[in-house]
Order: C-alpha cells, then structure tokens, then sequence
C-alpha cells in the first residue's frame, strides 16, 4: 500500500500533503495535552480561526511582500547575470570583481537596513534593495561557474571550426550556463523573500513582516503565525513554479 | 556546386602536401624551468592520406594534432596548410576528441548540424538549404547505424554511440582533414573494432586527410597508410611504418603474419625509443 503509494507519479505531491497533516495533527494535539497558552505557541486551529478576522489584512500585506520581492529579485535577476557572465567571461573582470562580490557577500544585510532607512526612508525601498542584495549574490556566483566550467574540448571543438568568441558564448556558453542559473533562481527567490521580510520588520510600515512584529508587540501570536504561514505557502508556490520552468526549460539535465 | 573549395584545386594543379611540418617542436615553461615537450619533429601528410601518431604519454602527439587544428599554434618550426603557415584555426578540420562533447542540449541530428552553423559558405545557406543539409546529416548517420537516434539526446546513447555522432559532426561540413584525438580510447575493445570498420568506409567515403592519435598499435596499424613513432620526451619521431595492407581491411587481417610482423617492430620502436 504505502510502496504503490510512493511509486505512483502522485507520489510527489501526496506525500509532502500527509506530512503537513501529520505535522498539523501532531501540533493541535500537542498544544491541547499540555494545555500551552495561545501567546506561547498556538494551536493550528486558532491560526486558522484568525483567517475571519484578518485574512484580508494578511493578504493585503503578503501581496505588498509578494512584490517587493519579486522587484528586488527581477532586479537582482539582471543584475546577477550580466555579472555572472562577465565574471565567467573574462578573466580581467573575474580578477577585479571577485574579492569584493566577495567580501560583500559576507556582510550581513540586516546591518545595511538601519542605514537604508536613513538614506531612503522608510517603506518599499529598503525592503526592494535588501532583497535584490540577498538574490543577487546566489545568482551572479552560479552564472559564473556555469560559463566558467564549459568543458575545454566543447570550445575547441567550434573554435577550431574558426567558431569567434561571441559564437562559442551563443552556441555553448549561454545554453551551458542555463542549468546553473536556474538552480541558483530556486534558492534566490527565497533569500529574495528573508531579504524583503527582514526590512519590512525594520524599517517598514507595511508587507509580512511588519504585520509579524506589530502582532508579536502585541501579543497576537496567532495572528503572527497566520502570518508566518501565508509567507510559508507563498515561499513554496515560487519555489514550485522556479522548479517547474527549471524541468521545462533545462529538460536535458538528468 | 557552391560549397566547392578552392583549396581543393590548388591541391590537384600543384604537388604540394597537404600538411606539412617543418622542424616543429614544442617548449613549455614549468614552474619557471623550461620543459622540451618535443624535440624536432618534420614529416609530411599527402592528399587523402590516413596517418596515425602513436608514442608514449607526454611525447606531444595531441600538440601536432593541436598545431594542425589551428587551436595551437607552432612557435617554433612551423605547420604548413598547402604550403601557408597555419597560424588560425583552418575552418575546413573536422575534429574529434576522446571525450565525444556532444551538446547536450541538442538531439543527435542538431549536434550533427552545429558546424554548418559556423562554417562559410554553409552558414548562410542554413536557412534556404536547410532540406538538403538535413538529408545530408541523415545520410551521413545512416552510414554509421544512428539513422534511427537522430532525435535522441545524448543522454540517451551508449559510449560507442555518443562517439559515432561525434565523428558525423566532424565530417558534415565536409572538411578536407579529419583530426582524431585517441577517438576510440575510452570504447570497450569490441566496439572500438566496430569503429574501426566504420572509420574506415567513413574516410574512404569522404576522402578526408585522416591524422589519428592513438595508443591503440593494432588500431593504428588497421587504419593507416602510414604510422610515425615518436619517442619519449623530448621527442622526435624514432620510426615510420608503411601499411601496404589491401583496402578495405578487415578485422581477420589482424591476425595474419604480416599485420603481427609490423605490430612487434611498432612495439619494439616504443619500447627502446
């Protein structure tokens, strides 16, 4: 039963559902045991019962999310693959740029909001740019291997057919570089959304994260995780859909 | 037709050959010390001739292959194309390595086609000819047994297949030399007999200027007019073996005393040089 279960091509998505049921089963029941009081931790059913309520203002704000973050990740789309290419292109730029992609990755974001605040107040800005700068890093690292690891006999191969520069970037560069850009999107969406939500609890006054910390201040706990949870859904709808253009466009990667 | 090289005709009216190499080494700097790869190495290559290269590793067999190729250039000495200097890659070489670096994002019949993406005149006339080059990509793999894998990926294809794809796209375009880098190598040893046959009607098919490097001595001696020894590091070559075997040679040809006669002097050449 359970292997025709995990055979079947349902397998992919039956599963993970009975997981979360379990998960939400196990929670509810928890809870009631042990009698937890709803500002500690509270029980799926109270989250949902928060939809009546609040759904409205959640969706509203996970909507002002949802865009923030898909400016700052489009933008860091581009950005990461212009530099992606010319890192992996050429040498020079690979040289003068890779230290300080770098050493910038490795500060943390969270630092640069208060001072995003400052420079452009507070709202959607700081949110937009903390994102595109949490996206832009995966990105731009992976173009670059992509179109540095072309296998050397691939470009000899069009090369000794007198194939120039922009040819061998046209005919096996670009296309070698796909399965590695659409990795990198999978996880870039996602620093994309910690990028939005980390500002938005900053130096916001609207978006997912704000709705978080003011329910948080003021004790509505269920409302905080009805929050959570619509960043959750809205996390994995992208990740699906990343996952799913991935199998569509880089169909050759086994 | 069109697509007629002129080289070709120049090649008929004079008695040049075709690819020349004129007192070539090779010199590389390692870790600050100069390292002679090769010697001096001269020999020359005749119109429609299958040369095969065997030595030991490191001798600098893949550098000539390079030279020609126009990927390497000769620094010192020099490799002539009909007389000129190769200085850039020739455009009218077909290559193929041991590792069959197939696109993997295309099928079989559009790994096929790439070169005519790239090569003059068949470049601009991929779109209006597009049915003739196809025909010709699908006789080309009927003659090696893939006419029926032409829309299968890579991916899909065993090792000795994969290898007979990639030596279709290295004689599509027609080119007039055939290079080969060890193509068979990495076969087991019954499908590497069955790409011997099959190189072989290839080139009798095509007329192509055949130079093979290999380790394989059998393989080498099967398919050559002529096999040159180079010796160790530096090297030079040490010995030249004609093959005055009939055409077209067949795999019981191995086993006759004359095909072991010219395997023991190959051995024997390798081993002292």
């Amino acid at each position: 039963m359970l292997k025709t279960l995990i055979d079947s091509k349902h397998s992919s998505y039956m599963l993970p559902i009975i997981t979360t049921v379990v998960l939400l089963v196990l929670w509810e029941s928890v809870v009631r045991l042990f009698s937890i009081p709803a500002f500690i931790l509270p029980a799926p059913s109270a989250i949902f019962a928060e939809i009546g309520p609040w759904g409205g203002v959640v969706t509203r704000n996970a909507l002002i999310t949802l865009n923030t973050t898909m400016l700052g990740f489009f933008l860091a789309l581009l950005a990461g693959v212009f530099l992606g290419f010319m890192i992996g292109f050429s040498r020079m730029a690979y040289l003068t740029l890779n230290p300080l992609l770098i050493g910038f990755n490795t500060v943390p974001k969270v630092a640069l909001v208060p001072l995003m605040a400052i420079w452009f107040g507070i709202g959607t800005v700081p949110a937009v740019i903390t994102a595109f700068l949490l996206a832009f890093f995966p990105i731009a690292v992976n173009v670059a291997i992509g179109l540095a690891t072309v296998e050397p006999e691939m470009r000899d191969v069009l090369v000794s057919l007198g194939a120039s520069k922009i040819e061998v970037f046209q005919k096996v560069g670009f296309p070698h570089t796909m399965p590695y850009l659409f990795a990198s999107l999978k996880v870039a969406v996602s620093q994309a959304f910690i990028g939005s939500v980390i500002a938005e609890t900053v130096a916001s006054n609207g978006g997912i994260g704000y709705v978080i910390l003011n329910a948080s201040s003021n004790f509505r706990v269920p409302l905080a995780f009805l929050a959570l949870l619509a960043l959750a859904v809205m996390g994995i709808a992208l990740y699906g859909f990343f996952a799913v253009l991935e199998s569509r466009l880089v169909h050759w990667v086994r | 037709m069109l697509d007629a090289q002129p080289v070709t005709t120049t090649d008929s009216t004079t008695n040049l050959p075709v690819l020349d190499f004129q007192n070539v080494g090779l010199e590389y700097t390692m870790s600050g010390q100069p390292l002679r790869v090769i010697d001096k190495v001269s020999f020359t290559i005749g119109h429609t001739e299958f040369v095969s290269v065997v030595g030991p590793s490191g001798c600098g067999k893949t550098s000539l292959l390079r030279m020609i190729s126009g990927l390497h250039v000769a620094e010192i000495g020099q490799v002539c194309f009909l007389g000129t200097p190769i200085k850039k890659p020739l455009k009218n070489v077909g290559i193929a390595f041991q590792n069959p670096v197939l696109l993997p994002w295309r099928n079989t019949l559009k790994n096929v086609l790439l070169p005519l993406e790239i090569v003059q005149p068949h470049k601009r006339q991929l779109r209006s000819l597009r049915s003739h080059y196809m025909a010709q990509a699908t006789d080309l793999l009927s003659t090696v047994g893939l006419q029926d894998f032409q829309q299968h990926y890579p991916w899909q294809l065993s090792g000795g297949m994969r290898q007979r794809a990639s030596l279709c796209r290295a004689l599509i375009h027609q080119p007039e030399i055939l290079l080969l880098d060890e193509p068979f190598a990495a076969l087991d040893a019954f499908t590497r007999e069955e790409m011997w046959d099959m190189l072989q009607r290839l080139w009798a098919r095509t007329q192509c200027t055949t130079f093979l490097v290999t380790h394989d001595l059998r393989e080498a001696i099967f398919l050559s007019d002529t096999v040159y020894v180079m010796g160790q590091r530096p090297s030079s070559i040490v010995h030249k073996l004609r093959v005055d075997l009939p055409r077209p040679r067949t795999l019981d040809m191995c086993f006759t005393e004359e095909f072991h006669q010219m395997y023991s002097t190959l051995r024997q050449h390798i081993q002292h040089s």
